[in-house]
């Protein structure tokens, strides 16, 4: 049997999602922007929505998002996403809008952005990508960089008595009364891409049913910023972040979860 | 033609733009603007017809606002003052670099910093000149009326879109604030069909999926880029120069003066004529593109320029292209909030040119 006796319909297990160009990625290997990426495509695809939705790129690793993922797609301003997600739903009530970016983006420079959109209730998905660290511009500390940890602007570890504690804007977020879906989720194992693609599906589920602003945070690795390899990478991730950051439902029907 | 009103210039905006088919108006208060907010607010514009309102919760916001609304198609818009205009630069840029039609009003009051609530022609170099990061270019333009505030509206927006390009009315408190008659234009329907060629709107099996970026990581595609747009202001310099002249064919001196204070010196161009002191006035109405053109012919027969502003010296950089070394520019300005009289201008002409 050749290899292309093997390549044959009744034998594919795996597709990727046509909502996805074949351009090839910009990320590291190991990067989990890649799979946050499809997940997000493949639920626009299963939902049969991709006519009808508008992607917004941030300025991070994911800039190049447009490159990527197959729809109407628009670039914005370092932290301004859910600002002109808001100019297109207000103008578009019955589209489907998102934002995807990093924690650089929405928890330091676009705080307000995004605590005004989910303060208002503004019908869009928000995709949140934290490493904990700014990858695009070589690893400096961020927002969500965690306590002790090095990043090129915090060579000998993160002082909170220097620079502050990290934020967790998820939780913030899921106090405002305009979020009515929020999770935490991550995208380095299948059961874990598995349960982040189910929190995605929701996230637009609610916004298909107007319910406010949907809001899910992927907790993922930046092994190239953290000077790891991938494996290493999502084991340190697995001891330090999740602790930090847990996984799991925040927020669900506008009610917050108690733990 | 429309109803007659009397109404502030910010309040002729505002009408206007419902009146104009604006599809949503984004922003944040500040003084001397705010009443176009408010009397958005109390139009119920979204009940007068289906105009998006959004209080937004900075500029920064707002200006983003306006990018997403812009990139679906949208005729949008946003009005400030200069604080909050200088906080839209980015957004600006980032429109003109992605090829976005947008409106944007500045009533200019007195900086630098937070400054006054005065008014002030001090931000002409941020509007006319780019004003945010990039080589790019903003339509400005000037209305010196509450009529112009009103008519301007509609104006911009078609050519915001004819260039797929940000327009600025640039004006000021004096103009913003005074109340004068103006005829209304009837009211104009609200877009529905959208240029599916360049609109995100969701992309659909006809057609290619479209993009709003101002990135590009490739040099020699990006310089074709910024050729491209350069391409587009020239066509802008060569087809939208707007300008009024009034008795500058047998003039020996020139005022030019823009906004609020072209209609000081239309005050003081009388008053000189009155006196037999042959005066003219050039105001220019688009200050990007500005009418270079016309000055040079006026420099080839008066015997000198004077340059009025709300400001050190900023749009007469732009006469002094114009003339070269012709014949002479003077130039008289009152900054900080304060504004001079018609006769303080008449003063400043004699004193210059006719020895006092
Ligand atoms: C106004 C502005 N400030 C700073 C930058 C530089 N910058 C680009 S990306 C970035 C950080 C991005 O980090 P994050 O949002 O965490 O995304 P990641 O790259 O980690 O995915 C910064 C500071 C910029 N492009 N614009
Ligand atoms: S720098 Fe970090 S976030 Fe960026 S692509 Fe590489 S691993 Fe991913």
């Amino acid at each position: 049997m050749e290899v292309k006796d093997i390549i044959k319909e009744e034998n594919l297990v795996f597709k990727k999602t046509g909502l996805l160009t074949d351009k090839i990625l910009s990320y590291c290997p190991g990067c989990g922007h890649g799979v946050a990426h499809r997940i997000v495509m493949e639920v626009i695809e299963e939902m049969g929505i991709a006519e009808d939705t508008i992607g917004i790129a941030p300025v991070g690793c994911s800039v190049l998002a447009y490159e990527f993922m197959n729809i109407d797609m628009q670039q914005v301003p370092h932290g301004r996403a859910p600002a002109t997600a808001t100019g297109i739903k207000r103008c578009w009530p019955d589209k489907f809008v998102f934002t995807y970016q990093g924690d650089g983006d929405l928890a330091a420079i676009g705080t307000s952005e995004t605590i005004h959109a989910c303060n208002r209730g503004e019908n869009i998905t928000i995709i949140f990508i934290n490493n904990g660290i700014y990858g695009m511009t070589g690893g400096q500390m961020a927002p969500t960089t965690l306590p002790g940890m090095k990043s090129s602007t915090t060579p000998y570890g993160r002082d909170v008595e220097l620079m502050g504690n990290p934020i967790k804007m998820t939780e913030l977020v899921a106090h405002l009364p305009g979020t009515y879906y929020i999770s935490r989720q991550a995208v380095h194992t299948p059961l874990s891409v598995r349960r982040a693609k189910k929190a995605i599906q929701k996230a637009f589920e609610t916004q298909k049913q107007n319910k406010g602003l949907s809001f899910v945070e992927i907790v993922s690795n930046c092994n190239s910023g953290w000077k790891m390899t991938p494996i290493q990478a999502n084991k340190w991730m697995e001891e330090n972040m999740f602790p930090f950051y847990p996984l799991g439902d925040i927020k669900v029907d506008g009610k917050i979860i108690d733990k | 033609m429309g109803e007659t009103r009397l109404m502030k210039g910010n309040e002729a905006i505002a009408e206007a733009a419902i009146r104009a088919g604006c599809d949503a108006y984004f922003g944040y208060p500040i003084t001397p603007q705010s009443e176009i907010i408010e009397y958005l607010a109390s139009q119920e514009p979204h009940k007068r017809t289906g105009m998006v309102l959004l209080q937004a919760e900075s500029e920064l916001g707002a200006i983003n606002m306006v990018y997403g609304a812009a990139g679906t198609g949208k005729k949008a818009m946003t009005s400030s003052s200069s604080p909050g205009i200088s906080l839209m630069q980015e957004g600006l840029s980032y429109m003109a670099g992605s090829e976005l039609p947008c409106l944007v009003v500045n009533i200019v009051r007195g900086g630098p910093g937070l400054g006054t609530i005065q008014p002030s022609q001090a931000d002409y170099f941020q509007a006319t000149k780019g004003g945010g990061h990039g080589d790019y270019k903003l339509i400005v333009l000037a209305p010196a009326s509450v009529q112009e505030m009103s008519d301007f509206v509609p104006l911009a927006f078609d050519l915001a879109f004819k260039y797929r390009n940000p327009v600025m009315i640039l004006s000021d408190g004096v103009i913003g604030q005074m109340m004068e008659k103006v005829e209304l234009f009837d009211q104009m329907p609200r877009a529905t069909e959208f240029d599916q060629t360049w609109v995100t709107t969701g992309k659909t099996a006809d057609r290619e999926r479209n993009i709003h970026s101002s990135l590009d990581l490739d040099p020699a595609r990006f310089e074709k880029h910024n050729h491209h747009l350069q391409e587009k202001y020239k066509k802008i310099i060569e087809n939208e120069v707007r300008f009024e002249k009034i008795q500058c064919d047998d003039a020996d001196y020139v005022l030019v003066a823009y906004g609020s204070s072209s209609r000081i010196c239309q005050k003081t161009q009388k008053l000189a004529r009155e006196k037999g002191i042959k005066a003219g006035l050039l105001r220019p109405i688009t200050l990007f593109p500005f009418p270079y053109e016309e000055i040079e012919k006026l420099a080839n027969h008066v015997k000198g320029f004077l340059a009025v502003e709300l400001s050190a010296g900023q749009m007469v950089e732009d006469v002094e292209l114009a003339v070269g070394k012709k014949t002479r520019i003077e130039f008289y300005g009152r900054i900080g909030g304060m504004i001079p009289t018609p006769t303080e201008i008449l003063t400043v002409l004699e004193e210059k040119y006719l020895g006092g």
